[in-house]
């Protein structure tokens, strides 16, 4: 009797910890990708390839002769030049009620985004930040860039 | 970091790194905006290449251009993914087969997803206001999976698409129950 209930127990354990270990949201897919481009994942460092998976809390990083292009789940495109690191702090979209918020920074570097639906529905839940400065957005597209920003 | 020390490196940040943002012109040419805020104030750009750079720990306005824009961010900018598009298939009534015009579309959209890297793709069926409202969120996904296996059937990955029924509750032109309007009885079909 003990030991069948001791299954189930040790399955949700399991699921729990399977939640856990992907509970990061899904934000984007990497859709362009040149040279060297790379997604750092807590301690991971992944190819940043044509069809990887963004989670929120990823840092993209470029090499001198690198480039990556992001299309975020709201539609908002981005892009990192050469030599940069952007970090995806946060990200939410509910695809049926288009709310959402995002929060996107650049460490170094370039970015350049066109903004998508969370920006249109709620530019007040979007930001962009460098180091010194908060970008605030409505239905736009621009480029920022930060020259001696700090490494990570 | 005790708050003394928390100053001093924000100072020596700001010393140090330069930052310059511009405003490209929209793609839709609709106006658009970028409220650029620092400890010092804030800045709006609100016209095509308009920009703002920071020296010294000061943001200072002025006019970029296209020039500019291609030297600095030429190779940013063509590592843009490509811009997301969508399209609107039309159904007879009640079922879930297509009109003709929206039959002969499907050539051009096996062609747009053939074209693009990693594409993603989200169906999304709709219904208009005749019936039960459970009847056509049925219906919804029926002809939401009707397109998704047509797809299929042409030879896009089925774990690329994503399906998903409104039924009657986002017409494309709002109605009274029960009227038999065209334009609602649709699928979605985003690619991103």
């Amino acid at each position: 009797m003990i030991k069948s209930q001791r299954a189930p127990a040790l399955l949700l354990a399991g699921m729990a910890f399977c939640l856990g270990a992907q509970a990061a949201e899904l934000a984007g897919m990497v859709k362009t990708s040149s040279g060297q481009a790379v997604i750092e994942r807590g301690s991971e460092r992944l190819p940043a390839s044509i069809g990887s998976q963004v989670f929120v809390d990823d840092k993209l990083r470029t090499g001198s002769d690198g480039a990556v292009g992001v299309t975020l789940r709201d539609n908002t495109l981005l892009s990192a030049g050469p030599n940069s690191l952007i970090v995806v702090d946060k990200f939410a979209f509910d695809s049926s009620t288009l709310a959402g918020r995002m929060s996107v920074g650049v460490r170094k570097g370039t970015l350049s985004v066109a903004t998508g639906k969370i920006a249109k529905q709620s530019p007040e839940s979007v930001d962009f930040h460098t180091p010194t400065s908060v970008l605030g957005v409505r239905g736009t597209e621009f480029v920022v860039e930060v020259s001696g920003g700090r490494d990570e | 970091m005790n708050k003394p020390l928390a100053l001093l490196a924000v100072l020596l940040l700001a010393g140090c790194a330069s930052e310059r943002v511009v405003l490209l012109p929209s793609a839709d040419g609709r106006p658009s905006g970028v409220v650029v805020r620092d400890a010092g104030g804030e800045q709006v750009l609100d016209q095509p290449y308009a920009a703002t750079v920071r020296r010294l720990g000061s943001l200072r306005g002025y006019q970029s251009d296209a020039a500019e824009v291609e030297a600095r961010y030429g190779q940013t900018l063509r590592a843009m993914p490509q811009r997301p598009v969508s399209y609107t298939l039309y159904f007879e009534p009640g079922g879930d087969k297509l009109t003709a015009a929206s039959a002969a579309e499907f050539a051009n959209i096996k062609r747009d997803i053939a074209a693009r890297a990693a594409a993603e793709i989200m169906v999304i069926g709709h219904t208009d206001r005749v019936g039960a409202a459970a009847a056509n969120d049925a219906l919804s996904a029926k002809r939401a999976q009707a397109v998704r296996e047509q797809l299929a059937g042409e030879g896009v990955p089925v774990e690329k698409m994503e399906v998903a029924g409104r039924g009657e509750r986002e017409p494309l032109v709002p109605t009274a129950d029960e009227v038999d309007e065209p334009r609602n009885r649709r699928v979605e079909i985003s690619i991103r």
